[in-house]
């Protein structure tokens, strides 16, 4: 049955947490996303599930290793500067193909930088972010609505490819609260995991490592984690365009500064500015081939967003052959507002 | 005639790499012999450390993660609260537990986590070429302390099995030593018990062994298990720190 909740966005993604079946938290305090394990401390409890507030984030992530590695359902938050502290387990976890789910409710840096929303960790959350050649799945919601939703398809996403998955919010999706609809979940047929640390009984021991010494194994790995890379591009993006069929200027954003746009659009249009929105939806892989479609016919792209200019860069590698890509940033600090954005999209007419 | 010596069955029938004289292969050994002893093979999934711990994979056949260095007890944390019922033992050497997992091992101690620590201390880092460790003693001669270790600069070597006995959630903490034939079957024992202690629920269980490591030490098999008697024992001392005796504590 559906249900209508008005619920912050922290809560909304915890509530999608325990939805997925995850029984398994562990993570560390740090603002803005507190409201996730305070809530995840009182609910587990009630689903016999496990919290536990771990002595710092490189312990969460490590946990949240052991309890993948076990074949449960499990995952973690933090922010920004704690995110900066798991990159390590991050990688292993990659390295060892185990599923996760990793939340990075967004404050601003560099350094303990402030506790305002920023979209200054594009870069670490695209590009895999710990050392070594791999990547994460990374979801971008834009409304409380989806910090339920893609909570959910994080972790279908995490069991399909043994993968770690990092959902991308910030402070402003944590805090607000908005109405959501609470869906049934129908969780995707998976692949068995029959490759779980269960103790040896009746099978050959199961390994669960990152280390290949033996010649030729390391380069054989690289390249099978680079397949799963391939096919993540193949059947994983996800995007909207709204407005997109009439428009002389695309807007391309994501979380936040895509909410912020969207309103900018609205006031744009009002006053007769032919404006569409691109709003990724996967971070990685990146929606590329459709923003290259949509540069055949739309030929100025306006990238917004929370920071000096990160995913401008994907944009341009997607369609700089074909149109001109053109940036506005807006870092951390304070959130923009729809006036500014609006200004913004009037210069570039 | 009649069989008195045997591999266990937890380990692989496959050579060690180890060094000749480390004391790693009868480490392994004594692990095996808890495991087989209680017959816990089959729901026993172990965590190895990263530096020569880490290959206790190639030797034991059983389940085993591979944890990010010093992180095996946070990565052991989590499969137990998965699986309770489950025996889950991480295995470190000196730098892996006392250096870089300190903060992971003395939480896991202090929560009280139903898992059995086997911590390795040979007073040096193996695999990386004989470094300094936290528990390299003073004056001893390293790769990083070429002129011999000084507290001024570096600090005094630490005792893990004092210091974890001082915590609440420790159940058992115990330092033994594999120089001698006495000493092994003292080790021996300390390692059933620890198991058992996690067989039992009782919390925390630590053990750590003395270990030679001839390499890095550069000496011979028998001078190094000369030095464990006559330079290690004296500074990190032989015996069971905390033992408790019920689950009172709970």
């Amino acid at each position: 049955m559906e249900k209508r909740l008005f619920i912050k966005g922290n809560e909304a993604l915890a509530r999608g947490a325990i939805k997925a079946g995850c029984c398994y938290y562990f993570g560390y305090p740090i603002t803005p996303q507190n409201d996730i394990p305070e809530y995840l401390s009182k609910h587990l409890a009630k689903v016999e599930g496990c919290f536990i507030q771990a002595e710092s984030e490189v312990a969460s992530i490590n946990m949240l290793l052991g309890a993948s590695a076990a074949g449960a359902r499990a995952m973690t938050s933090s922010s920004s500067p704690g995110i900066s502290l798991m990159q390590e387990g991050i990688s292993y976890l990659a390295g060892s193909e185990l599923p996760a789910v990793i939340v990075n409710i967004t404050r601003s840096g560099p350094g303990l930088g402030g506790i305002s929303a920023s979209q200054g960790d594009y870069f670490q959350a695209t590009r895999g972010g710990g050392h070594g050649d791999y990547r994460t799945i990374v979801l971008a919601p834009h409304s409380v609505q989806e910090m339920h939703d893609l909570t959910l398809l994080a972790f279908d996403l995490a069991d399909k490819y043994r993968n770690p998955v990092v959902i991308l919010g910030d402070a402003v999706l944590g805090q607000m609260q908005e109405t959501m609809v609470e869906r049934i979940y129908h969780p995707w047929e998976l692949p068995p995991k029959d490759w779980t640390l269960t103790g040896a009984s009746g099978r050959k021991p199961n390994l669960i490592k990152s280390l290949y010494l033996k010649e030729g194994e390391m380069e054989r790995h690289n390249w099978k984690l680079f397949e799963k890379y391939q096919r993540m591009k193949k059947e994983e993006v996800r995007y909207e365009v709204s407005l997109g069929e009439d428009a002389d200027l695309i807007i391309t954003a994501f979380g936040t500064a895509a909410r912020v746009s969207k309103t900018a659009i609205r006031l744009a249009r009002a006053e007769g500015f032919k404006v569409g929105l691109f709003r990724p939806i996967t971070l990685f892989p990146f929606p590329e081939e459709a923003l290259q479609r949509l540069s055949q016919r739309v030929k100025r792209f306006l990238s917004i967003e929370m920071n000096t200019g990160q995913m401008v860069e994907d944009v341009k590698l997607s369609v700089a052959r074909d149109a001109d890509v053109l940036f506005y940033g807006h870092p951390p600090g304070s959130p923009p507002v729809p006036e500014e954005l609006l200004e913004a999209i009037k210069k570039v007419f | 005639m009649k069989q008195v010596f045997k591999r266990p069955q937890s380990l692989k029938d496959v050579p060690f790499h180890f060094c000749p004289g480390c004391h790693h292969g009868t480490i392994h050994r004594l692990v095996a012999d808890a495991i087989d002893y209680y017959n816990l093979r089959e729901r026993t999934i172990g965590v190895a450390g990263v530096g020569c711990s880490v290959f206790v994979y190639e030797y034991f056949d059983i389940d085993v993660a591979e944890a990010p260095h010093g992180r095996a007890p946070a990565v052991a944390t989590g499969l137990k609260r998965v699986l309770r019922d489950r025996i889950i033992f991480t295995y470190q050497g000196d730098g892996d537990l006392a250096s870089i997992g300190m903060s992971e091992i003395v939480h896991t101690a202090n929560r009280g986590e139903n898992i059995t620590v086997i911590f390795v201390n040979n007073t040096v880092y193996g695999m990386t070429g004989g470094q300094m460790a936290p528990t390299t003693l003073l004056g001893q001669q390293t790769t990083t302390s070429p002129y011999g270790r000084d507290f001024l600069q570096d600090g005094y070597p630490i005792r893990m099995a004092e210091m974890l006995a001082t915590l609440e959630g420790t159940s058992y903490s115990a330092r033994v030593a594999l120089n001698t034939p006495a000493n092994l079957m003292k080790a021996k024992k300390a390692v059933r018990r620890a198991f058992e202690m996690q067989m039992n629920d009782m919390g925390f269980s630590f053990v750590e062994l003395l270990s030679s490591c001839p390499t890095n030490w550069g000496m011979s098999s028998l001078k190094a298990n000369e030095r464990v008697e006559k330079e290690l024992i004296p500074y990190f001392p032989l015996g069971i720190f905390k033992e408790r005796k019920g689950t009172d504590h709970l």
